[in-house]
């Protein structure tokens, strides 16, 4: 059985769980058995429904003890569900707590494991991943040794499928360790789109002179319901701040569209961006290396392209 | 207090990525290599402050990697630190690195365990995560805050969308990323110092590897960028929708 780890967050499922539910469901079909999911805590989510993105069964625990977040507890008992339940893949989302938790819950299994897969794994002999390595600079395939095998998966390298379908729902019993850490604050920040889940991206970097400059960047992002990113000496020189920092030394992010605006698209601001299904460029120096890896490029003035851009998609929408 | 910082050797940022032997290893031909961005700038210094705010922290530092990871663990005992271990093993595994460090840690009954949020190699992210399983202690990942009273650590750490804060008692593993330190350039001082600081080289124990690399693959080139007109972002639109279809 392929068991998925689902994560939640202020009792809500985050968007990545979507994705590895339907990676889950394809790699069980391959297998030719069941994938069922597992969630820790309580959610305001509809269970039952996840049925649609291939899952025949929904575990859940919802003591007390796993209402948030702590990695320790988390390890402990997602092993214990994936032992009890007869789990033979794990999969997760190799996102921020992903990657706090698979590796820990893949020693306590004495699994092997491979995070940041970016395709179904082969198990016509063997199992191997395929993941990307060097910051998105090539790809390895990993072949897993163990019986039992963790694969956590890139956020936005799969897809989402859906199909028709309810999944029954079971509380799962297991031992609650107590808590390994105290959470004092969450601060979200507010109205934004998280970096990591945006479809889309707006981009931009040294190009752009200064922070008051950065009002015609969040008009495009509302336009677009894009999220807003930077480069590093944009962040460095506290421009903007470090959370928007992509790159090798800071978010590495794969949306569908990724807008850069005034970025010369160092290898290291590259690292970080290069997964994105389409890149637009948009430089005024026609040498700048961006470029090269770019799906669409605009050769000019900042100022002025990026105010006609945000127009030209305003009249569109308007005329759709 | 004592604090273990994991050391890893990664390829320079901008080191030519290609494969050598049918696809099977990195090439390393004319590679400059670095310590892990976030092994230096942000455990390793956070660690050398941790010091400075009270002299009798005692830091080792760690990295699993033959003879050639030398010149890395030199560099990094010149910015700081006492002492480093070398087990003198190479391998691709994360378990199997994870269990040499966890191995050194039980002997060495640090407080305080810090690794990168990952390597720039293998950007696998997983010794941190495996290292709190294999000690059973307190792990917080992608910490970019952590400050230190008595046994109790304040840590930051990044969530979607924003920043969780949280305490725990030591004993912990924590991984860092950015914010939990300025990057530093080590000086004379600390380079001479650095010569003369203990060096141990420890064997590998014994550990089965759950994994192989079985090849490596570059990615398809890109076809070309498209040019679109400055004047014309109407064109640009439409490719988005029509061709790209992402807006
Ligand atoms: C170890 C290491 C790690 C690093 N990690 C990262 C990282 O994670 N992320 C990162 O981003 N960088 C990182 N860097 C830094 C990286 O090498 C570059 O220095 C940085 O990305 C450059 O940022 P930039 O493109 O905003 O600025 P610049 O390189 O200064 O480029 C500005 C661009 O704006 C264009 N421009 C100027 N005016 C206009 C205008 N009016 N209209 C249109 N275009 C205009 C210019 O032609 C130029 O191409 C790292 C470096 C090292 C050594």
């Amino acid at each position: 059985m392929v068991l998925v780890f689902i994560d939640q967050a202020e009792k809500q499922i985050k968007k990545s769980a979507f994705e590895v539910l339907s990676y889950g469901a394809a790699l069980a079909k391959q297998l030719g058995c069941a994938a069922e999911a597992l969630v820790l805590g309580n959610v305001n989510d509809d269970l039952a429904a996840l049925g649609k993105y291939g899952v025949t069964k929904v575990h859940q625990v919802s003591s007390e003890g796993v209402q948030h977040f702590d990695a320790k507890v988390y390890t402990h008992v997602i092993a214990a569900a994936a032992q009890k339940t007869g789990a033979s893949v794990i999969i997760f989302a190799h996102s921020i707590n992903g990657k706090a938790i698979a590796p820990a819950v893949a020693v306590k299994l004495g699994a092997g494991i491979v995070t940041g897969a970016s395709a179904l794994p082969k198990t016509d002999a063997g199992f191997t991943v395929t993941k990307t390595v060097f910051s998105g600079k090539a790809f390895a395939s990993i072949q897993i040794e163990t019986p039992i095998k963790v694969v956590a998966l890139n956020q936005n390298s799969f897809g989402v499928f859906t199909q028709e379908g309810n999944a029954t729902v079971e509380a799962i019993d297991v031992a609650i360790p107590s808590p390994s850490i105290k959470i004092t604050a969450t601060e979200l920040v507010k109205g934004e789109i998280p970096l990591t889940e945006a479809n889309i991206v707006v981009s931009a970097g040294r190009g752009l002179k200064g922070p008051e400059n950065w009002g015609m960047i969040e008009t495009l992002a509302k336009t677009l319901g894009a999220a807003t990113a930077c480069s590093r000496p944009v962040s460095d020189s506290d421009w903007r701040p470090h959370h928007e920092h992509v790159g090798q030394t800071g978010l590495q992010i794969a949306p569908n569209l990724y807008i850069a605006v005034g970025i010369s698209g160092a290898i290291q601001h590259l690292a970080g961006v290069n997964r994105s299904k389409t890149i637009v460029v948009i430089n005024k120096d026609p040498e700048a290396p961006f470029f090269k890896a770019a799906d669409y490029g605009v050769i000019g003035d900042a100022f002025e392209i990026v105010p006609a851009l945000n127009e030209a998609i305003l009249k569109s929408k308007a005329g759709a | 207090m004592k604090v273990l910082v994991c050391i890893s050797k990664t390829p320079d940022t901008t080191a030519k990525i290609a494969f050598t032997e049918g696809n099977t290893k990195f090439d390393e031909n004319g590679v400059q290599w670095i310590i892990n961005p976030y092994d230096e700038w942000y455990s390793l210094v956070r660690a050398i402050e941790l010091k400075e705010q009270d002299a009798t922290t005692i830091i080792h530092l760690v990295t699993v990697g033959a003879a050639d990871s030398e010149p890395i663990i030199r560099k990094a005992l010149a910015l700081g630190g006492d002492e480093a271990i070398r087990v003198n093993i190479n391998s691709n595994d994360s378990f199997e690195v994870a269990s040499q460090i966890a191995a050194i840690a039980k002997e060495g009954a640090y407080d305080l365990i810090f690794t990168g949020k990952e390597t720039i190699d293998y950007n696998s992210a997983c010794i941190g995560s495996m290292l709190s399983a294999l000690l059973d202690m307190p792990f917080v990942s992608s910490a970019n805050h952590f400050e230190l009273a008595g046994n109790t650590a304040k840590i930051k750490r990044e969530i979607e969308g924003g920043e969780e804060t949280c305490e725990l008692n030591l004993p912990a593993v924590i991984s860092c990323q950015k914010g939990m330190a300025e990057q530093r350039i080590p000086n004379m001082r600390g380079i001479m110092a650095a010569r003369t600081k203990p060096l141990k080289i420890v064997e590998p124990i014994s550990v089965t590897a759950t994994t192989t690399i079985k090849n490596f693959e570059l990615p398809a080139a890109k076809t070309g960028v498209k040019l679109v007109d400055a004047n014309n972002m109407d064109e640009l639109v439409r490719l988005l929708k029509e061709e790209a279809k992402v807006i």
